[in-house]
Parts: C-alpha cells; structure tokens; sequence
C-alpha cells in the first residue's frame, strides 16, 4: 500500500520506454491505457487514505529525508494528482481512434511514450516532497510535451512547439535558479525543510530574488497573464488528444505548484503580505480574465478560442489565491477540479468533431447540431458550465470566487468577473448558434456520429460538469479543508 | 402520498414527460398524447398536494447541496402553490391548442418543440417550489437555457437573432445582478431561506438594502421591467403557443413571482415599506406600465401589441410588490394568476387568426368577428380583462391592487393604475368594435399577397376549445376567487 505512492509515477513512467520498445500502435495503446488506469486507481486509493488518515511520506530507495528523496502526499497533492490521473485515465481511452488518424502509423508508439512520460512528470510533481525533485518531473513533463505538440498534423505546431519550449525553457530556468537560491539560503531542498528554515532568512535579498524567479517561472508555466503567448498555439496545433490532456492537467499542475511554493513554503505571511503578491495576483488575474475571454469572442479556429478561454479560466484561479482567504483559496482549488471537468469535456468533444470532420473553424461548425448531435450537445452543456450556468460546476466556482471578492469588499473585482461570464456566454453562443442555425457547408459530406470510445469519456465529463454542479461534497470538501490548512484556520 | 414524494413527482412529471415525448417522436398523436396526459397528471399531483398540506408544517425536501451549507429545496408556500397550480393548469389546455396550431401552421421539429416545452414547466415548477434563493436561481437559469428553442424554434436569421437578445438580456440581468445580490446576502446573512418576514436583520443598513433590492429587481429581466423589457417583443417570433403559454405564464411569470418572492420572504412587507429602493423601483415601474401602454397603442402587430401589454401588466405586479403594504401584495399575487387567464387567452385568439385567416395585423381585422365568432368573443373576454373591469378576472386584481395603492396611500400608484385603464381601453377596444362591427375589407389584390385566405371560417376544434376554455375560466375566477385569494392572504400573513 505504501509504494502506492511511488508506484502511480514510476508505471506510466516505466510504461513509456515499453511503448517504444513494443513499436505497434495498438500494444502501445494497450499499456497506456493500463498505466493510466492504474495510476487512477491507485490516486482514489492514495486520496481515501490521506484525507483519512493524514499525509503520507514516502522515502525514495529508504533514504531518509534530507539526504535521499522523500515522496509526500497530502490532501492537496492527492486532490490534484486525482484530476490528473482521472482526465489522463479517459483521455487514453478516447485516444485510440483520435490518434490513429492523426499521427503517422510509424510515430504512434513514440507518441504514446511522449504521452506517458508527460503524464508520469505531472504525476510526479504532485507527489514529490522535493523542489529541486518537482523541477525534474516539470521539465520531464514539459520536454515530453513539446514532442508530443509538435506532432501535430499541421505544419504550424512545428513552430509552435518551437515557441513552447523557448517560453517553457525560460521558465524552467527560472525555476531552477529561484530553487538555487532557496537552497543557498537554506542548505535544504526538502520542501517542509524549506518551509521551517524559510522564515528566520526571510529578510534577504537572496530569498526575495528567489521567491521572485520562482513565481515568474512558474507564472510561464501557468500561462499566467502576460505569460500566456504560447498557450493559444500550442493548443491549436497540438494533436486533440494532447490538447485536450495538457488543458485539463498541465495548468492545473502549475497552479499546484504556485500554491505549493507559495502558500506553503514561503507561507501566506511572507507571499502575500510581505511582497505584494496578492494585488500582482488578483491585477493580472483580473487582466487575464478580461483579455483572455476578449479575445476569445474574435477567435474562429475552435481549438483557439478554447485556448484564449483557458487563458481567462487560469486568471480565475489566480485571482481566488491573490484574495488570500480561504474562501478565495478554495476557489482557486475547486475551480483547478471544475476547470479540468470543462475543459477536458469541451477539448475530447472538438477531437471527436475533428475526428469526423478534420478541421474545426465556424465555418466547420456550421450545421454540427445536425451532423453530430451527440457529441454537438456535449459541447454545449460543456460550453454552459464554462459560462457558470447553474446547476454545473462553473456555477458553484463562481459563486466562491465572487464570495470571496465580496468578502474583501472587492466590488468592482466580483463585477468584473461576472463580466467575464457574461464575455463567455457570447464566445459559447457563437458555437452555438453556428451548429443549430447555419445549414451544413454545401460540400459536407454525411458523417456518422462519432465512435462510442470518443462518446464515452466525452459524456463521462459531461456528466461529472453536471454532478459536481449539485453534490459538491467531495470537490468543495476538499478544496476547503486544503484552503484551511494552506491559508489558516482563522482566515 | 407523502408531500416529499408529491414535491419530487411535481419536478419529475414534467422532465421525465420531456424524455416521454422525445422516444415517442416517430408517433406525433401519441407524443401530443403524452404531452396532455403528463400535464392533466401534474395539474392533479399540484393540486393535491395543495389541497392537504399545512403551512406551519410544510413538507421539504432536499435535491442537493452544491454550496456548503445552501441546499437545493424545495418547500411549498402559497404563493408558489398559486404559481404551480396556475402554470400547470394551463400547460395541458395549452397542449391541446398547440396540436392545433402546430400541425396547421405546418411547424417542422415539432419534437423538440414539446421536448423543451415540458422541461420549461418543469423548470417552472421548480421556480414556484423553492425553498431558497438559490433553488429559484438554479430553476430561473435552466428555464431561460430550456426555453431559448422555443423562441429561435423557427430557425431563422430574425429568430436567431431574438434569441441573441433574449438570452443574452436574460443571462446579463441575472448574472450580473442577481447572482451578486444573492451572494451578497449570502455573505451578509448566511441564509438564503424564504422566511416570512425576510431574512435582514437590523444590522443591514438601509442603503445596502436598498442597493440588494435594486439588483434582486433590476437582475429578474423576466420581469420584464424597462429598460431591460426588449426580450419580450423580440421572443414574440416563437410560434404562438409558446408565446401564449411561455410569456404570458410561465416565464413572465416566474419573473414577477420572483420579484414578489424576494419582496415578501427576502426583505419582508414592513423591511421594504422603509426602503429608498422600493420607492425608486415603483416609479420604473410605474413609467413601464405607462409607456409599455403607449408604445402598445402604436403597434399594429397584433401580437406585438399584446408584447407590450403583457410588459405593462407586469410591471402592476412590481408595482404591488414594492408598495410595502400587505394589500398591495395580495393584489400582486392576484394579478400573476388574474393576468394568466385573460393573457393566454389573448395570445391563443392572436395565433388562431393567425394559423386560419394568416392575419397578423391589427388593422387587417375589421370584421373578422363575423367569420371566426368564438374566437373574437373570447378575445373580448380577454381584452375586459386586461382593462379590468367586472365581470372578468382582471377587475379583482386591479381592485387589490387598488386598495392597496390607498392604503400605502401612494397617490403616484393610484394615478397610474387609473391612466392605464384608459389606455388599455384604447388599445384592447378598438380591435374589438372593428371585428364585430367594421364592414370586412375586400380582399387584398390577388397576387400580392399568396397567403390570403379570404373564404375562411372559425378556427380548428383544438384551437377553439382551448381558447375558449381560458376565456371561460377568465369569467369563472372571477365570481369563484376564493383558492387564489386565500393563498395570497395566507401569503400576506393576512
């Protein structure tokens, strides 16, 4: 039971040079789904236990802490590390006919790898006790997503994996040095080491350096307004399998790691309140918002104006931790569930319509209600929890992100918010009245709906927008508890 | 029977029927079928459970709980149980018109037409039945998304385009006012509960209720309240059993009960007579029912013209609420289920000369009254009641409301309620003298127009029973008030 811990990142991890080695794509496929399932079943395990019964460390080899690795779970790794696995879990199998016609016959093992080895490294920052530890998985992670992007059909992902890896480069870089320099101060790279040590040098220069490179690294990862240049290409252009992964899990891991660092490590004393990063969080979370949904409204290519909303979605998030509460942080961390949920439904439905149509623009769109009803009507009710509508789950992050805003008295933030809902509604309404009010393109041809292993994992999250839009015991439980321990209980 | 399982039932009926009337697609009588049977089945579940239930103990049951510690429940009160029975009688009437027109005016989807019919009730339902603030919002939010097809049913540029300003004013008023205040309250008061008497207590400063009331007004655009009434002539491109049943009933309507609602159970009668809002919100209301009557008296579409006055009929209901004394809020009451009858009858005339004579301009009747007689004579019916003057449903209303604008002593409510009456003469009446007593217009020039039926006669069976059937009930509510009335004092605490 306890290699649990270890073993939901060393499976996928150790899956991916299987993959290559097997060099088929349906065995290739085969263990991947297998690993993937098996880390979901073992992240369910790992969540029961430490919301039970407490973190759970685990000591990499039986080196004891400061000199080996230790692996440590607690409910708000468990909470994340549960997203990522579960959305990897349906992604595969929604996977094997998506990636069959999008990625050259002789690649799809090697993409398969690339899949893995990014799913092990987003696995494994949830677990790792360690920064210097979480660098690695991130940079296993990004590294393994930039192949993956770049195979994309068309020729543009090319460039725009390019442009990911240079932003992303940079970002690791920064990571690196702001953990070096935490280490110079500390002598520690243990992460509750860190956190004890931390407070008695402070009032250095060096720490704040630090402290500075690490949230600017980490903000290029999270696509964190006006970090964010890379997300929308790389999105667009990514394979559907590997766009509809990334958004649901690869942002919500850097926000992990934002709270993490932050919260956690710096603690909410010195974060927060000692450098100004709440105002900076809730201003750029604000602008992110704004100008990401703005944005959105004009964009053509699905995939893209999906991407732009994530862009907003992610300044949601921020916005919830910069209010410093502990409304405002479960906000945050119920949003990173909800916001997988959406996005991740939204994603595998445009790779279905992909699946069946090729391209996805408007234009594409046009007639999709009568083309593909099922998959069509998944991304609508996809499309309304994006917009807050209740009874779905954006509606309940809404009301505790504007909750806490209010709380603060922030009247002009809750309104801009809402403001943002409202910019939602117009992008998902164009979708909307595209597929119901335009007739099919002259030249469509007749498309069945598409596969069952495609509709599958699409209404799974459809439903699951829907479930945790009224029983929220499990999603608002947790994130509450894990908001509580990060900011305090008082508040 | 227990109340919880009638509660559960009264939301399940109608959804389960919407999933009814969707396999049974291939068949259109039994799908109609479906659609009358569930609806005769909810108006009995509804009255049922009014008829043994008791307000001090009221049933209660808990859907959900998506906020910590703000469940989805639904509880009973009376003015719900009015609401409830008022749609959910209507609804099968309805049906049966909508057979009618339907098939005579040659709609296509007619599937998803029921389809999304019986989850608007549904969602009606759900409205009339919360026990909280939140409840009503989910419901309020599903009813605007579920209706969107009825409105844009015709799927043309002009219907997508109603359907943009329809949702769009619906969502923007809702999300960006009400759901704030209702958070907002939340934060203030930790309950969201519908307590007689309001949830405030004096530590809320009256200018922060004041500004509360505003958005909780203001962010009900079902209420139609100018300026944020566009919504409502625009929708008025769906076919016309939705307009009849949708925006004569259930939607305005759950946009006016949501405005008394929020009056009554958030802030209390005694709270909002002392609140600067109310005042400012009974003088836009009164400019609405005011100019809703004078832009109506311009229009020549006859349902256009109806539009209009359903906007200045509301805007009695806002009025009555925001009076701040019990008697105006028995008359609000009363006018959601006085209004319901003379409308719905109104919109069903509108489409049946519609569908038979393809007339849809009011200067286009004269002396239809001798070809299609029961329906101008219910029409009249309709019109007497929209004035309010005995012996039809709207005259008790507008007496309520009467008294209670005198006994708030609000001159300003009196003068509105008695210009209105004017002008609502002038514009029901004229349409009435020229059907039965204007010489018929000789054809329009053949070729001009392809669409005229000059040799027609009364309208189909469905269409005749149903709107008859209203008009009646329109005259019998108003010798028989007693259930309404005594649901609204039970409300008033009377």
């Amino acid at each position: 039971m306890d290699h649990l811990a270890v073993l939901v990142v060393i499976v996928p991890l150790m899956s991916a040079p299987v993959c290559v080695l097997l060099d088929r794509s349906r065995p290739a496929w085969l263990t991947s789904l297998v690993a993937a399932w098996f880390s979901f079943g073992a992240a369910v395990m790992l969540l029961l236990r430490v919301s039970a019964e407490g973190p759970l460390r685990y000591s990499l080899g039986g080196w004891e802490a400061p000199w080996g690795i230790e692996f440590r779970i607690d409910v708000l790794g468990g909470y994340v590390l549960l997203i990522v696995t579960a959305v990897a879990a349906l992604v595969m199998v929604f996977a094997r006919h998506s990636v069959e016609q999008e990625i050259p016959h002789d690649r799809i093992a090697r993409f398969y790898a690339a899949l893995l080895l990014v799913f092990a490294g987003l696995a494994g920052i949830t677990v790792t006790g360690d920064a210097f530890n979480l660098f690695v998985f991130l940079e296993i992670s990004s590294l393994a997503s930039y192949a993956a992007i770049s195979m994309g059909r068309d020729r543009r992902a090319l460039s725009a994996s390019f442009q990911y890896l240079v932003m992303g480069t940079i970002g690791a870089t920064f990571i690196l040095i702001g953990i070096g320099m935490l280490y110079m101060m500390t002598g520690t790279l243990n992460m509750i080491d860190l956190a004890a040590r931390l407070p008695e040098v402070s009032d250095s220069r060096t720490v704040r350096a630090g402290f500075a490179f690490l949230t600017v690294g980490i903000g290029l990862k999270l696509a964190l307004f006006p970090l964010h240049l890379w997300l929308p290409n790389a999105y667009a252009y990514a394979p559907s399998t590997v766009t509809a992964f990334l958004a649901a899990t690869a942002t919500k891991v850097a926000v992990y790691a934002l709270l993490r660092f932050v919260l956690e490590i710096f603690g909410v004393e010195f974060s927060l309140h000692a450098m100004p990063l709440d105002r900076i969080l809730v201003f750029l979370g604000l602008l992110g918002i704004l100008s990401g949904s703005l944005v959105a409204v004009f964009q053509r290519d699905l995939k893209r104006m999906l991407a732009y909303s994530s862009v907003a979605q992610i300044g949601y998030m921020v916005l919830g931790i910069g209010l410093a509460s502990v409304t405002g942080v479960t906000a945050a961390i119920l949003h990173v569930f909800n916001h997988a949920l959406m996005k991740g439904a939204l994603f595998l439905a445009l790779g279905a319509v992909a699946y069946r149509v090729g391209a996805v623009t408007l234009r594409e769109f046009a007639g999709m209600g009568q083309r593909l009803p099922w998959t069509t009507a998944a991304i609508v009710l996809g499309g309304l929890s994006l917009i807050g509508v209740p009874p779905t789950a954006g509606f309940v992050s809404k009301w505790y992100l504007v909750l806490g805003t209010l709380e603060q008295g922030l009247w002009l933030v809750a309104m801009l918010v809402l403001f943002g809902s409202l910019l939602a509604l117009i992008y998902v309404w164009k979708l909307v009245e595209a597929a119901y009010f335009k007739p099919p393109p002259a030249n469509a041809a007749a498309v069945a709906e598409a596969p069952l292993s495609m509709l599958v994992p699409v209404w799974t999250l459809v439903a699951a927008n829907i479930y945790f839009g009224l029983y929220t015991d499990v999603s608002v439980g947790l994130a509450s508890r894990v908001a509580h321990d990060l900011v305090g209980g008082g508040g | 029977m227990t109340g919880e399982l009638q509660l559960l039932l009264i939301l399940l009926v109608p959804m389960l029927g919407a999933l009814a009337v969707l396999a049974a697609s291939p068949l259109p009588n039994v799908r109609e079928g479906v659609s009358f049977v569930i609806g005769i089945l909810l108006f009995l579940l509804v009255a049922s459970l009014a008829a043994d239930l008791s307000w001090d103990a009221p049933p209660t049951l808990v859907l959900a709980e998506p906020i910590q510690g703000l469940q989805l429940v639904l509880t009973p009160e009376p003015l719900g149980v009015l609401f409830a029975l008022i749609a959910s009688l209507l609804w099968p009437i309805t049906t049966i018109y909508a057979m009618g027109y339907m098939r005579d005016h040659h709609e296509v989807n007619q599937t998803r037409f029921f389809t999304a019919f019986a989850v608007s009730i549904g969602s009606a339902m759900g409205i009339a039945m919360a026990g909280n603030m939140l409840t009503l919002f989910v419901f309020y939010e599903i009813l605007s998304v579920a209706t969107y097809p009825l409105v844009t049913h015709r799927g043309s540029v002009e219907a997508k385009r109603a359907g943009r300003l329809y949702l769009g004013l619906l969502m923007a008023t809702s999300i960006g006012f009400m759901l704030p205040a209702m958070i907002w309250t939340w934060h203030l008061t930790g309950t969201l509960t519908f307590t007689p008497g309001g949830i405030f207590g004096p530590e809320v400063s009256s200018g922060v209720l004041s500004l509360l009331l505003l958005l909780f007004v203001l962010g009900t655009g079902k209420a139609a309240l100018m300026p944020f009434h566009r919504w409502l002539p625009a929708a008025m491109v769906a076919p016309t059993p939705v307009s009849a049943l949708l925006h004569a009933v259930a939607v305005v309507k759950a946009g006016v009960f949501t405005v008394l609602k929020v009056a009554v159970y958030l802030f209390g009668i005694d709270t909002l007579a002392s609140i600067a809002a109310a005042d400012v919100l009974m003088v836009l209301a009164g400019f609405t029912i005011l100019m809703a009557s004078v832009i109506a008296l311009r229009k020549d579409n006859l349902k256009a013209r109806l539009a209009y006055s359903t906007i200045s009929q509301l805007s009695y209901i806002v009025l009555g609420a925001m009076l701040g004394v019990a008697a105006g809020a028995v008359g609000a009451g009363m006018h959601i289920a006085m209004h319901a009858f003379g409308k719905i009858t109104l919109f069903f005339c509108a489409g049946a000369i519609l569908v038979t004579a393809h007339k849809s301009r009011v200067s286009e009747l004269n002396g239809i009254g001798r070809r299609m007689p029961w329906t101008m004579a219910a029409f009249a019916v309709g019109a007497v009641s929209m004035i309010g003057a005995p012996p039809v449903a709207g005259f008790i209303s507008k007496w309520y409301l009467l008294m209670g604008s005198l006994d708030a002593s609000h001159w300003f409510a009196v003068g509105v309620i008695v210009v209105s009456t004017a002008l609502n003469t002038a514009y029901f009446m004229p349409i009435v003298y020229a059907a039965f007593f204007k010489p018929e217009d000789a054809p329009a020039i053949s070729g001009q127009d392809d669409h005229d039926h000059p040799d027609h006669g009364e309208a189909s069976w469905p269409m005749r029973g149903a709107l008859m059937l209203t008009a009646t009930l329109a005259i019998l509510v108003f010798f028989f008030p007693g259930v309404p009335l005594a649901l609204v004092q039970q409300m008033a605490g009377l």
